[in-house]
């Protein structure tokens, strides 16, 4: 049964993630990896506002498989982002790389927070 | 004597290359019209997503952590997945013939379903929230430099045992 949560979440997650890259790739031209950046926000977002539900106990643990674990899960990545700031330092963009980083940290952190401590604040 | 031309170098965004982004950028922005001709990327991205989900899925449930500990198997993900992405990107821009799936499929998809930034930032949330600083400082930082680090190496060591010297 999780493993058929994990197996539809990632399913769609990972061409969300595909797609919502694709369509802000398409618009912007710095180098930048705006695409990579927005859905990992996003899904630090979703995931603190789900986490925070299921340990308020308002929402089931199977929702933290489907929607965190797996959709979350598959619509950020790790290895992507790596290989976006090693190729950026290798392009001699530094600063882009550093701000690259620590930008999706800075940002991905604060958004998970503040989704925990908004679905704290209503349940 | 003859000019090599320029060793193809691998792009700054493996998911999406700049040639991808302007063929979408010349198309018409909406959801259905990224899809048209893409069925078959996207649906080895949802397959190889799938896959890589499951084995961290795996990975977890093997070395299990509480809420708010030191969270080992995404961190062994992380990493793992880091070095891989730099292995397959010189492999499919240095080595293979370009193929139209193998990239989405292994890269955005098992890669990308395998790793995850969205536990990572939840992990760290979590360390904080049980008062556990000095393991969210050490976390960051290992799955930081140690996934950076990877990725480094796996591009440079996959280039000097698979790309050979004036090839191309």
């Amino acid at each position: 049964m999780t493993a058929l949560l994990i197996v539809l979440g990632a399913a769609v997650g990972a061409p969300t993630r595909y797609l919502a890259d694709l369509w802000i790739q398409s618009r912007h031209e710095t180098r930048y990896p705006w695409g990579t950046f927005a859905v990992n926000v996003i899904g630090s977002l979703v995931l603190g506002c789900i986490a925070s539900a299921v340990y308020a106990g308002s929402s089931p643990e199977w929702l933290l498989t489907l929607v965190g674990t797996s959709f979350c899960g598959a619509l950020t990545t790790f290895s992507t982002f790596s290989f976006e700031a090693v190729r950026l330092t290798q392009e001699g963009a530094l600063a882009t790389a550093v701000a690259y980083v620590a930008g999706s940290l800075a940002a991905g952190l604060l958004a998970c927070t503040a989704g925990w401590a908004l679905v704290a604040a209503v349940t | 004597m003859p000019i090599d031309p320029p060793a193809p170098r691998e792009p700054i965004d493996p998911d999406v290359t700049s040639a991808e982004a302007h063929e979408a950028a010349a198309e018409h922005l909406s959801l259905r019209h990224l899809l048209r001709g893409r069925g078959d990327i996207v649906g080895s991205i949802a397959a190889g997503g799938a896959i890589g989900a499951l084995a961290r899925w795996g990975l977890a449930e093997l070395i299990p952590h509480g809420t708010g500990e030191f969270a080992t198997s995404t961190l062994i993900a992380n990493v793992v997945g880091a070095f891989l992405i730099g292995v397959l990107m010189v492999v499919v821009v240095e080595v293979m013939q370009p193929t139209r799936l193998v990239r989405p499929f292994l890269g955005v998809g098992v890669l990308g379903g395998f790793t995850t930034f969205s536990t990572y930032t939840l992990d760290l949330h979590e360390m904080l929230r049980e008062g556990h600083p000095g393991a969210a400082a050490a976390y960051l930082v290992v799955t930081l430099v140690g996934g950076l680090a990877a990725t480094a190496a796996a591009i440079a060591v996959t280039r000097h045992l698979l790309v050979r010297e004036g090839a191309q």
